[in-house]
């Protein structure tokens, strides 16, 4: 791997190996400027009968290929490099999540502490994490053992301890998974790399414990003192580690490390490379989602906090029944605006995780499966707010002035007041027939307050950019900005709650020669023509109780910027709540429905019925 | 992608089929190359290490971790028996001495003087591989395991729950579309594995376990029954390692669904045989589906296609069967495959094809949304 010289890149090639697809785009130098040219893909191959991903990753350059009408592959299956003005690429890069992404234990020794730190670091690496150990996990050591016998992760990370605390503890761990030598997904030949991210007074101890049929990474302490996290030593042992062992053991990657100008990394860790790069580019507050058949991810960037969630069991296809466990029918059923057979549902619903690959034809099945998601991504929202948090454990002084707050350490540091963008991205987001589906799916299940910009990832780049900005950072945010996000619009939502009918807010909107006012009742939804490309000054005058930013019944004006659906007007509430009566509530969700115009056809046959 | 339908699952009356049998870690092969051998044979055993129990002395004894090595009687690799006094304490002035006695057999891991904490090792864990599929074992995996190979008839299901079942094949219904029952189940179908036809109740699920039967194959089931009889929601389709008595295996899906005619005609003319079933599912990157298998004895089978299947593509003339609503579970053939993607009724666009049912009835379908029966 060596990378050529930023300022001779045209021509960038970028893959990203998912679980099913392999997905390959052509990012050229247009001008003076770096865009997204062109895309292709075909089934992954890392399962038998090819067993080699190299082949996924041809089959789908190929197709780049033949779209873009120049030669990227010889005839022997290489990548052609440097390119020439009629084909090849500058640099090839790659990102991957084949074979179920990288799966790791992590243990600790206070759950909400150190446990929590290490689960931090590993999500923030782009794992799955399959389980956490801690000394006070509710488990007994026997019960610990069990489990990390049954496991079988690619990588473990031990921490616990802050440095010069006590060593007991952290050792005590070490000594439990020591004898239960954890079975690694890849076979008997391959050596279980842990590493060792704890108080370093113990460092030796473990070292001692650890000794064969693993190897042993020690690095700095992720959380060397209570008030602080030092998590990139260990995120970058992780990325290492994966790539000399867990990518070395797949099959084809050694030939597909060969291929690459960067090393390739895992799937959501270069989402989060991308996202935090906006982020602190823009000075904004982003939550990201995407969400997959298996697995919803959320990242978000707050003040300059980054954190990853992997909700393991949400998904919209081999995971759909489990939404269902998790939140209920009834949950499901308040966003559908008409009537439908309960035992029927469930039926369907297990129906697509045994196949999970089908998709809706008929606009009801649509509509269901929309509602489905929305409460899989709300529990996701909800499950990364609550990891999302201040750390724990902290001691916090308190003056004279503190003695009416409640804050303790612990708390989420999501304020959805504070959020500036929401990018969606997976199959049901990106392929909504309707671009205002997507946004309606991504308000509900969010519920964003205040000013907040909503966009989609279409074809899923993230992954691709997240790795291009370690080698061409400029290139990488030039079609992050121009070609991957779609803008939706943006969702103004003060947050409060009334009685449906009574005043909420009263608006202003002016953009270009153009004046409209009005007021918003309590329930109401409105949809405000606004184009990609332009803005309208907002000016919003809450009534008493009702904030928009600036504290209750105080007035915000604020410019937003227009998207393919517009400006949302969205006086629900927060926290949005839908009447439990099913009658009350799916006239509320048709109102909803029919203001956002989400389904026009559907609209046709709702008034037909009424 | 070309390559966007489901491949179908395998139905076929003969076909020679292998299963690798291998164990966990390495062990013993009992087997040759040659050997002919029964689906309850033992193939291959081993011995897994024993669990293992902590055991934190420091604490039990009150004593500093540093201590701990001293006062063991027993040393590490030394055996040790429930009852037996594993440490003693100095006391004072060698009086005052608490001692701990081992509350589990096992051998002496490791003692740690750092923390104060005693591994034992129970005794090794005994591994078995059974034989699976009646047949000839064809290769060895030295250490690990064998394969077998023999003539049988094949059926793969779309779900099923619990692990590898045996027993001989019983109709419990006369026809493809009846539903099973409790009243279908009789006594005599005790360590059977019996065969339903459209969807399988939960009267009749209980009355299988009451009764002993080894295992169900059946079209369809409702979410509500299953959820039932396993006590708990299904959240997700990794399956085979439930303990509910029985293994069932659903051929087509869950709902009022009949199993395919050609299946139960298969399953009825195969009745009075010796089969192997395992509903083992896992609907995630290497997918795994329940099965049935039932060998033909030592008589040979050969692959060979069957009317009304397909080892092709989708293509025009090939039998699919709909998997999503509103046609599910309807079966007809490829009568048309525009290259262009279409506009849906639900608004999204996506590559579709025509398929006109024995009715003469034809309708436009995501390709998606079929699957190929293949033979």
């Amino acid at each position: 791997m060596t990378p050529a010289d930023p300022t001779n890149i045209r021509v960038i090639l970028a893959t990203d190996c998912g679980s099913t697809t392999t997905k390959a785009i052509l990012i050229q130098l247009v001008g003076r400027v770096y865009r997204q040219t062109h895309r292709g893909e075909a089934p992954t191959t890392v399962e038998a009968p090819f067993a080699d991903v190299t082949l996924g990753v041809i089959n789908a350059v190929t197709e780049v290929q033949e779209l873009a009408g120049r030669r990227l592959v010889t005839s022997e299956g290489r990548l052609i490099r440097p390119a020439t003005a009629t084909e090849g690429c500058d640099i090839y890069i790659s990102t991957s999540s084949a074979g179920g992404g990288l799966q790791m234990m992590v243990a600790g020794v206070v759950r909400e502490m150190t446990a929590e730190s290490a689960k931090r670091a590993a999500l923030g690496a782009g794992a799955i994490v399959m389980d956490v150990i801690a000394s006070n996990d509710k488990r007994r050591p026997h019960e610990q053992i069990q489990r990390i016998r049954e496991l079988r992760p690619d990588i473990m990370l031990i921490s616990g301890g802050v440095d010069g605390g006590t060593t007991t503890h952290v050792v005590q761990i070490a000594e439990l998974i020591a004898p239960a030598k954890p079975k690694p997904r890849f076979g008997s030949e391959y050596t279980l790399p842990i590493i060792y991210a704890g108080n370093r007074d113990a460092a030796p101890l473990v070292q001692n414990v650890i000794k064969e049929g693993f190897a042993l990474t020690v690095v700095d302490n992720l959380r060397p003192v209570l008030e602080r996290e030092n998590l990139g030593p260990a995120r970058d042992a992780i990325h290492d580690l994966f790539l000399e062992h867990v990518m070395a053991h797949a099959p084809g990657y050694d030939k597909l490390m060969g291929w690459t100008d960067a090393p390739i990394m895992p799937t959501p860790g270069a989402v989060g490379n991308i996202l935090q790069t906006i982020a602190s580019r823009q000075g904004i507050n982003v939550v990201g989602v995407d969400i997959g058949g298996a697995t919803t991810d959320v990242f978000s960037v707050f003040d300059g906090t980054f954190n990853r969630t992997v909700s393991a069991n949400l998904g919209m296809s081999y995971s759909i029944a489990n939404v269902f466990a998790e939140t209920g029918m009834a949950n499901v059923l308040r966003w559908v605006p008409f009537e439908m057979d309960e035992r029927e549902l469930r039926n369907r619903v297990k129906n697509k995780m045994i196949r999970p690959t089908t998709i809706p034809q008929t606009l009801e099945a649509l509509v269901f499966e929309q509602a489905v998601a929305r409460e899989a991504l709300r529990l996701a929202y909800v499950q990364h707010k609550a990891f999302a948090t201040t750390l724990r454990g902290v001691q916090q002084q308190r003056t004279v002035g503190d003695t009416f707050s409640q804050e303790t350490s612990g708390q989420t540091i999501i304020d959805n007041m504070k959020l500036d963008l929401l990018v969606g991205s997976g199959g049901v987001l990106s392929h909504a027939p309707r671009m205002h589906q997507t946004a309606m799916m991504l308000i509900d299940a969010f519920e964003p307050e205040g000013f907040t910009r909503l966009a989609k990832d279409s074809i899923f780049m993230m992954p691709h950019l997240g790795v291009l900005a370690q080698v061409h950072p400029q290139a990488s945010l030039e079609v992050f900005e121009r070609d991957c996000l779609i803008y939706l619009g943006t969702c103004v939502a003060p947050r409060g709650a009334g009685r449906t009918g009574r005043p909420c807010f009263r608006f202003s909107i002016r953009t270009g020669g153009r004046e409209e006012s009005g007021e918003m009742v309590y329930g109401d939804l409105r949809l405000v023509p606004l184009e990609e490309g332009e803005t309208a000054v907002v000016t919003i005058d809450p009534e008493r109780g009702v904030d928009c930013g600036e504290g209750p019944g105080k007035r915000v004006e604020r410019e937003a910027r227009g998207g393919t659906v517009g400006l949302i007007l969205d006086a629900r509430g927060r926290p949005l709540e839908i009447p439990a009566a099913r009658d009350v509530g799916r006239k509320a969700v048709e109102q909803w429905v029919t203001a956002l115009d989400l389904y026009p056809e559907l609209a046709l046959t709702l008034t037909r019925r009424s | 992608m070309s390559g966007a339908y489901t491949p179908g699952l395998t139905v076929t009356a003969r076909k020679r089929h292998q299963v690798r049998r291998l164990l966990p870690i390495a062990g013993e092969v009992l087997v040759n190359v040659g050997d002919q051998v029964e689906a309850r044979q033992v193939v291959a055993h081993t011995f897994m290490p024993g669990d293992i129990t902590p055991l934190n002395l420091a604490k039990q004894l009150s004593m500093p971790p540093a201590d701990v090595p001293e006062c063991m009687l027993k040393k590490a690799g030394e055996r040790v028996e429930p009852g037996e006094v594993l440490a003693r304490t100095k006391g004072i002035f060698g009086r005052f001495r608490t001692e701990y006695k081992a509350q589990v057999a096992g051998t002496i891991e490791s003692i740690s003087s750092v923390t104060g904490q005693v591994i034992i090792r129970g005794a090794p864990l005994p591994v078995q591989v059974l034989a699976y599929l009646a047949g000839r074992v064809v290769d060895v995996v030295p250490r690990e395991g064998c394969v077998i190979e023999s003539g049988v008839s094949f059926i793969q299901g779309i779900f099923g729950i619990g692990g590898e079942a045996f027993g001989g094949l019983r109709l419990a219904c006369e026809a493809h579309d009846q539903e099973l029952t409790g009243a279908r189940i009789t006594p005599d179908m005790k360590d059977c594995i019996i065969v339903g036809g459209a969807r399988v109740t939960h009267e009749a699920l209980e009355r299988a376990r009451s009764v002993g039967v080894s295992a169900i194959v059946t079209g369809g089931i409702d979410d509500e029954d299953l959820e039932e009889f396993l006590g708990y929601p299904l959240g997700v389709a990794i399956t085979g390692s439930e303990r509910v008595g029985l293994t069932l295996v659903l051929t087509e899906g869950f709902g009022e669904i009949a199993m395919a005619e050609r299946t139960f005609t298969l399953l009825a003319s195969r009745q009075g045989a010796d089969a192997a079933v395992n509903g083992t599912t896992q609907i995630r990157a290497g997918v795994m589906r329940p099965e049935v298998v039932i060998p033909w004895g030592r008589e040979q089978a050969v692959d060979a296609r069957e009317p009304g299947t397909t080892r092709g593509g989708l293509e025009f003339g090939a039998p699919v069967r709909v998997i999503r609503d509103p046609y599910f579970g309807l079966i007809g053939t490829v009568t048309d495959l525009p290259s262009e993607p279409q506009v849906l009724p639900s608004g999204s666009r996506a590559r579709v094809l025509q398929v006109t049912f024995s009715t003469g009835d034809g309708v436009i379908i995501p390709r998606a949304n079929v699957e190929l029966i293949e033979g």
